[in-house]
């Protein structure tokens, strides 16, 4: 008795200490992407569900390319169904029960048929998960894929991303342990098994073992689940995994317009139509006590929204970086580089926030510190990175943000693209060419 | 070629043209894209289109100034082109310029230049499905391999990648497509103002890669809709000495061919 209330205890403290950390730190996560420019998302809703259910839920970018699409569904696959049987395993931990929907339900034939078959989907789920995890480790650690080696991922994205995959291999074998042993445990007592596909099969292997031997496996495998399952909630906020509940945010909130179609800074058409009016264009501007407009992206609080939500939902899988002709071609620009400097950098001012009483303190840092003129010049605009990502980030966006802010804020230009200026506001085209000469062309 | 009517002289005959050509920076000022803004003036003028040009009053549509950030110069230049755009009333532009096009197209409007936009990829599929141009016997490219370079700005940018390939497959040649190509196709270097400055430092260069995909499979023609990545694979296939065998033409150029309007082979 006294060791049930114990268990019980134990349980729904660490249920409630986890789900309110998990919080906490999603909370502060939500404060951190609020951090940046509010974008625009209002429109189109019936077009973002598609985009969110096709992309997200439905995985349709993955297939791009088959066989890591394949394996990818199979851990996507188990994780989803195995949130049913995580139902029930919560009631029997905080009741300390035992399978209890099974036994109070398991009289209703239709119900105990459905209960069989959904957990057997789930073992199913899981031997795939395992094969698949096994092949995500060998082509990280053995096969080295060039998109997993790339200089950024050094030290602990690397680790970050081993991490998650044996987490998976521990919660799969607790799952399989609680479900075999319970299984042939149940056989001894009852002539016959569940009936779940893969334990079921397993039981009658173990069913000798004595019945202390079987519980405490059973318990093992239980426990070491539920803490793995509380533990994952914990790290996940931490780690490159995320994209598992913001890939559906971040395809929702994602433009809908062409991809080639860049925005219009709106501070410069102000100034432009002062400047063209000749009412305004000599008179002092009113509002001279107004914050000064920014142009550009110098730190994360001059992205938008949608960016610093990019950069929490990138996994880190590179796609993008593979794509980019600059990387290709042994430039330092890589486009996941870039998520994951300014996820870094939008850490960094989070916990600069937390530790001044809320406010942000300037640290005479900003997310140039991070990223490198040289990598933002290497960039085409070709939009391969965008194209590329399955669930719909924008490195373009960024990168374009921090161009802008170092030519019209720093005036820090190649001398190249200065001439090309000077030709363009001189003489209307790029090069040094006068315009009275636009029809040349016709002689020849 | 018969004289080409601006925008200016017909508005001052009463004229309305049925639709203005927009030249481009390249297309006006660089000999190699001269080249194509003539094949497409050719095509233009054989088919009798109602069409003129802006002249002196193009001005460059701020493309590179705002990929490379500089959103001052472009807008300036945006302003400076929509106003004359407005003025003469264009309803309807067609540009042999990618660039040109996206930002015409997607940039402009909220701007204040509202137009339908195409790009002579688009123009000449239409002019093929109405019947009006048409290759007898495939002119003379039977036999000839053509790789169709895809551009970054009417590709990813826009989604258009059928109507180049339809307006290829009149010419009866034998089409092949790179490894990557379409939606997955690789940028020829020069977008992001890259044309206009040197490249950061690495160890190769982005056309000579993209002019290897292309050497892979064993083209006779790479056929291109770009000005701007007429001169990175040219200056590829150039670096690769292969300009004797491999030749990189533009759609207009190969259309015109076809009509026997000019003779590139």
């Amino acid at each position: 008795m006294v060791f049930k209330i114990l268990q019980i205890a134990t349980f729904n403290i660490l249920m409630i200490g986890t789900f309110y950390l998990a919080f906490k730190k999603a909370k502060k996560i939500y404060q951190n992407i609020k951090l940046g420019r509010e974008s625009k998302s209002d429109d189109n809703t019936g077009e973002r569900i598609k985009n969110m259910l096709l992309i997200a839920f439905g995985q349709q970018k993955m297939f791009q390319n088959m066989i890591p699409a394949l394996l990818h569904l199979c851990l996507y696959i188990a994780f989803v169904i195995t949130q049913i049987e995580l139902i029930e395993i919560f009631m029997d931990g905080a009741f300390r029960s035992h399978r209890i929907l099974y036994h109070t339900f398991h009289e209703n034939s239709i119900f105990n048929f459905i209960y069989t078959t959904t957990i057997s989907f789930i073992e199913i789920g899981s031997v795939l998960a395992f094969i698949a995890t096994i092949a995500f480790l060998s082509r990280r650690n053995l096969l080295k894929l060039p998109r997993f080696t790339k200089p950024e991922m050094i030290g602990w994205p690397t680790k970050d991303a081993n991490l998650i995959l044996i987490f998976e291999i521990y919660l799969i074998t607790c799952i399989f342990s609680m479900n075999i042993a319970d299984q042939a445990m149940y056989m001894n007592e009852n002539g016959h098994g569940y009936g779940f596909l893969v334990s079921g099969f397993l039981a009658p292997m173990f069913q000798n073992l004595p019945n202390t031997v079987l519980e405490i496996w059973k318990r093992l495998g239980w426990w070491g689940h539920i803490i793995g399952v509380f533990g994952f909630m914990l790290y996940l906020p931490h780690s490159k995994h995320l994209h598992i509940l913001l890939a559906f945010p971040n395809t929702y909130l994602a433009k809908l317009t062409p991809k080639g179609q860049l925005s219009n800074l709106e501070a410069v058409t102000k100034e432009i139509k002062i400047m063209m009016n000749p009412d305004t264009a000599f008179v002092a501007p009113a509002e001279a006590d107004a914050a000064p407009v920014k142009f550009g992206a110098k730190d994360v609080f001059d992205l938008s929204q949608k960016s610093l939500l990019d950069a929490y939902t990138c996994t880190e899988c590179g796609r993008c970086t593979s794509a980019c002709p600059a990387n290709q071609t042994g430039k330092k620009l890589s486009p996941r580089k870039i998520m994951m400097d300014t996820r870094d950098r939008l850490e960094e001012v989070g916990r600069n926030i937390d530790a001044n009483a809320g406010k942000f303190v300037d640290d005479s840092r900003s997310l140039l510190d991070y990223i490198s003129v040289e990598e933002l010049r290497a960039c085409t605009t070709c939009n391969a990175c965008v194209q590329e990502c399955p669930v719909l980030i924008n490195p373009l966006d960024i990168i374009m943000e921090l161009r802008r802010h170092l030519i019209l804020e720093e005036s820090n230009s190649p001398d190249e693209w200065n001439g090309m200026f000077a030709n363009i506001e001189n003489n209307s085209a790029p090069w040094q060419f006068s315009q009275q000469d636009r029809l040349k062309w016709e002689e020849n | 070629m018969e004289k080409i009517k601006t925008l200016a002289e017909m508005t001052a005959n009463g004229e309305k043209p049925e639709i203005l050509f927009w030249v481009g920076c390249a297309g006006s000022f660089d000999a190699r894209a001269i080249k194509i803004t003539r094949a497409f003036t050719k095509i233009l003028q054989h088919l009798k289109i109602n069409f003129a040009v802006l002249g002196k009053e193009e001005g460059c549509t701020g493309d590179p100034a705002k990929r490379a950030g500089n959103e001052f110069a472009y807008q300036m230049a945006a302003h400076t082109n929509i106003e004359i755009l407005n003025a003469y009333e264009v309803k309807r532009i067609v540009t042999t310029c990618p660039h040109c096009f996206n930002i015409l197209k997607n940039e402009y409007p909220e701007l204040g230049g509202n137009y339908e936009v195409v790009h002579h990829s688009q123009y000449l599929q239409e002019l093929i499905d109405a019947g009006k141009i048409t290759i007898a016997g495939g002119g003379s490219f039977k036999g000839k391999r053509i790789t169709f370079h895809d551009s970054c700005y009417m590709g990813r940018a826009n989604d258009v990648y059928e109507a180049p390939r339809e307006v290829l497959a009149i010419l009866d040649a034998e089409l092949v497509e790179m490894k990557k190509s379409k939606k997955n196709g690789m940028c020829c270097g020069a977008g992001g103002a890259q044309m206009f400055k040197e490249d950061e430092p690495g160890d190769a260069r982005i056309n000579t890669v993209r002019t290897e995909q292309a050497l892979e499979v064993n083209p006779d023609i790479i056929a291109s809709s770009c000005p701007f990545c007429m001169t990175m694979m040219s200056d590829g296939i150039t670096s690769k000495g292969k300009q004797q065998d491999v030749k990189v033409f533009d759609l207009a150029e190969l259309i015109a061919h076809g009509q026997g309007l000019e003779s590139i082979l």
